[in-house]
């Protein structure tokens, strides 16, 4: 456990001071390395609670958390290396791409370390950490869309988060009336005395908890950085900041919720959630329709997956339950996985813009059709996760009798899926239109040839992915670093649609009743 | 019937009156800084409202016997008192914010609304929070009720004041007077808080403004300004 936080401290460390190659080399050991510590975490979790140090703490559900975070954090890392060289030495000054490599270890650690404390005040700084490295890097991409969206995103979220403090403290209030006034804001101590806490200032702690960390999450009414910051963003870190980020700050909620729910009862925390889940999935699933950014739409379709989440939540049923720490896996595998496949789209054709993207199955032979599948998986498709997910999610809604909840879930993600869908096809799909768009270097014809003359699908693919970027010796690289990452998530999505390790029924099992759902 | 009241509305202890009156001094610094037009003046009144809670929290620590908090008020009082102004005005300087190129040394047009509107809006967010807050019963061990009721309107006036204000040097400020408000809550209802998570707290503040400075200077270099009237671009 202490390895797993010192390593991708170390690993920013080496970006900082080494030369780039090392630090990639870094990046990616020490991404692969944290995910196998993870991995190896997980079936001890499953089993009992890891105490350390008295501040550390992994129990079951924050395994989970942290199982998404590696996950990202390793395929990130690799992807990384294809996304940066590519970049070219014209593009990103060496200082920029060497800040950018140490902020991901650091981003990394920090929504690592997040789910891996105990105490409501620690998990409060470890969130404000992601806040402002994450703010750093939306920014490094130094463009005047990077700077406001950096801007927009530091003040909103931290304004959120000085709500989440509030929140910390009325739990701190709410405790020390029965602990006294000198204790550890542990939520275990907190929800061993639990029936006793004063009624309306954990009904306070809630709601400013929502609020606040609601904001990070992406909840509708405070979710107004995320598409901006999602979409300028560095493709990497929009990854980690969609599949992780956002469920690290819904895993706060969760221990928030545990309390109230312990405290004051189960409907109240539930309406709450409710109410916020149900405005983002409605709202974000119209934005999904005539969006015309593409990473737009994905940053969308991840608030539509928030409110899902959070629906999910407030069904209580446990098999609602363990389907949303599903779904918060395999959001984070698919989401990744869309958003790496779109990188490549973008690097690609040299826009971000729906309409400028077109042919995209044809120019790419792997990316296209992996991109297609995180796109059907997003939209809960039957052989991945995301589907096996929001069926438990809904058949809990329909077993606690939340029928109206049920239906609305079930209406808005079809459309979500229709909305997403369309656009999707139409940048896969359509054919490239002749003659080619302005900002496509003309490589891509000599690729297309390539292809056409049918030569290995990988030749092709080399010459394609290197795109824009003009330097022959460093072809070749760039395209199997971003494909592998994807076509793993791919494998992960099916496997956790098609049949889920037993160690993860094990871990999702007791996550569940340390949510206070019961048995399975 | 003058008898009943007497008994039951006691005049206030020399405590509370003067925890009272640091609170009020708090709010009223926060109301202070819609009034000010000039960026130099707002990091001024910020480091007063900050003085003013680390005062508060010494009088805390001196009446309720925590020995923690004179270390808490020690330390708040050198970060927030010295150390953010100065690197706040130091990064104004940088970019000739402050002193050098009198254009960007007055920011009064940067109210989104007028002043005396937005101070209006404010009043009336601050009842609002007062009011509410009260409402809810909630009680603290060390200080009167009444200074909880307006840390909680402190927060909500900071909010106001990151909206109507369209320079990034008001909204960061706003984001620091939040903090303060919060400390203020902080204060009143949790003054037994670790010390180690305070200090936690702190570092994070200190790491959030110099974040917040950068950010500046990044938006400084690209917009040649620091109004955020032009970020409009990202919409839908």
């Amino acid at each position: 456990m202490l390895l797993l936080l010192a390593l991708p401290l170390a690993a920013a460390l080496i970006c900082l001071r080494a030369p780039r190659v090392v630090g990639q080399t870094a990046t990616a050991v020490s991404g692969a390395a944290s995910f196998a510590l993870v991995l190896v975490l997980v079936p001890a979790a499953a089993r009992h609670d890891i105490g350390y140090l008295r501040v550390l703490h992994v129990d079951a559900l924050s395994a989970v958390f942290m199982l998404a975070t590696g996950f990202l954090y390793a395929a990130v890392a690799v992807y990384a290396i294809g996304y940066l060289s590519g970049e070219g030495a014209g593009r990103a000054p060496d200082r920029r791409t060497r800040l950018l490599w140490a902020g991901l270890n650091l981003f990394a650690w920090a929504m690592l370390a997040a789910p891996m404390t105990s105490n409501l005040a620690l998990l409060w700084v470890a969130i404000e950490v992601t806040t402002v490295i994450s703010a750093l890097l939306v920014a490094v991409e130094d463009t005047d869309g990077a700077a406001e969206a950096a801007w927009k995103y530091v003040l909103l979220a931290s304004a959120g988060l000085g709500l989440a403090l509030l929140a910390t403290i009325f739990a701190y209030y709410a405790g020390a009336h029965v602990l006294g006034q000198s204790y550890d804001l542990g939520f275990p101590q907190l929800l061993a005395v639990a029936t006793r806490l004063p009624h309306a200032a954990v009904e306070l702690m809630f709601v400013l908890a929502v609020l606040g960390f609601g904001t990070k999450m992406g909840l509708v009414p405070v979710h107004t950085w995320l598409p901006d910051a999602h979409s300028e963003a560095p493709t990497p870190v929009s990854a980690l900041l969609s599949g992780s980020l956002l469920a690290v700050s819904f895993y706060a909620i969760l221990r928030f919720y545990r309390v109230t729910e312990a405290a004051v009862g189960p409907t109240f925390p539930r309406n709450v959630l409710l109410v916020f889940g149900a405005a983002s999935l409605m709202l974000s699933m119209l934005y999904l329709f005539g969006q015309r950014d593409v990473k737009r739409l994905l940053a969308y379709s991840s608030v539509e997956h928030m409110g899902i989440l959070a629906i999910g939540v407030s069904f209580g049923a446990p098999a609602a339950l363990a389907g949303v720490l599903l779904h918060v896996l395999a959001h984070a595998a698919a989401k990744g996985n869309a958003f790496m496949g779109a990188g490549v789209l973008v690097r690609k054709l040299g826009s971000k813009q729906i309409s400028a993207i077109r042919g995209g199955l044809d120019l790419l032979p792997w990316s296209g059709p992996l991109f297609l599948l995180a796109v059907f998986a997003l939209g809960a498709m039957p052989p991945f996760g995301l589907f096996r997910s929001e069926f438990e999610i809904v058949a809990g809604g329909l077993s606690s009798r939340s029928y109206a909840a049920a239906a609305i879930l079930i209406v808005a993600v079809t459309a979500a899926f229709l909305g997403l869908a369309a656009s999707v096809t139409r940048m896969l799909m359509l054919p490239l239109p002749l003659p080619k768009p302005a900002p496509v270097p003309d490589r891509i014809p000599a690729a297309a040839a390539a292809r056409a003359e049918g030569s290995g699908a990988l030749q092709s693919d080399i010459h394609m992915e290197t795109g824009t970027t003009a330097p022959v010796p460093a072809r070749g690289e760039p395209s199997v670093w971003m494909v592998v990452p994807v076509a793993v998530g791919a494998v992960a999505l099916i496997w956790l649609g098609v049949h889920p390790p037993a160690v993860l029924d094990e871990l999702f099992s007791r996550a569940v009743a340390l949510l206070g759902g019961g048995a399975l | 019937m003058s008898g009943v009241v007497a008994a039951t509305v006691a005049a206030p202890s020399a405590l509370s009156g003067g925890a009272n009156v640091i609170a009020v001094g708090v709010l009223l610094a926060e109301f202070g800084m819609f009034r000010q037009a000039l960026l130099r003046d707002q990091v001024r009144l910020y480091a007063v409202q900050s003085a003013l809670i680390s005062v508060l929290a010494v009088v805390v620590a001196a009446t309720r016997h925590l020995p923690d908090l004179y270390a808490l008020a020690a330390l708040s009082f050198a970060l927030k008192t010295v150390i953010v102004p100065i690197v706040l005005r130091r990064m104004l300087r940088g970019i000739g914010a402050i002193g050098g190129d009198p254009r960007w040394s007055d920011i009064a047009g940067s109210h989104a609304l007028s002043v005396a509107s937005a101070v209006l809006i404010a009043i009336a967010v601050a009842a609002f929070g007062f009011f509410t807050v009260a409402a809810l019963g909630l009680t603290s061990p060390v200080l009167p009720d009444t200074a909880l009721s307006i840390s909680v309107a402190v927060v909500l006036v900071s909010f106001v004041l990151m909206i109507v204000r369209r320079d990034v040097i008001s909204q960061a400020i706003g984001f620091l007077s939040l903090e303060n408000g919060v400390s203020l809550t902080a204060l009143v209802v949790a003054a037994g808080l670790p010390l180690i998570l305070e200090i936690a707290f702190l570092f994070d503040l200190l790491v959030a403004v110099v974040v917040f400075g950068l950010l500046i200077r990044v938006h400084h270099g690209r917009a040649e300004s620091m109004s955020t009237a032009e970020l409009t671009s990202l919409q839908g």
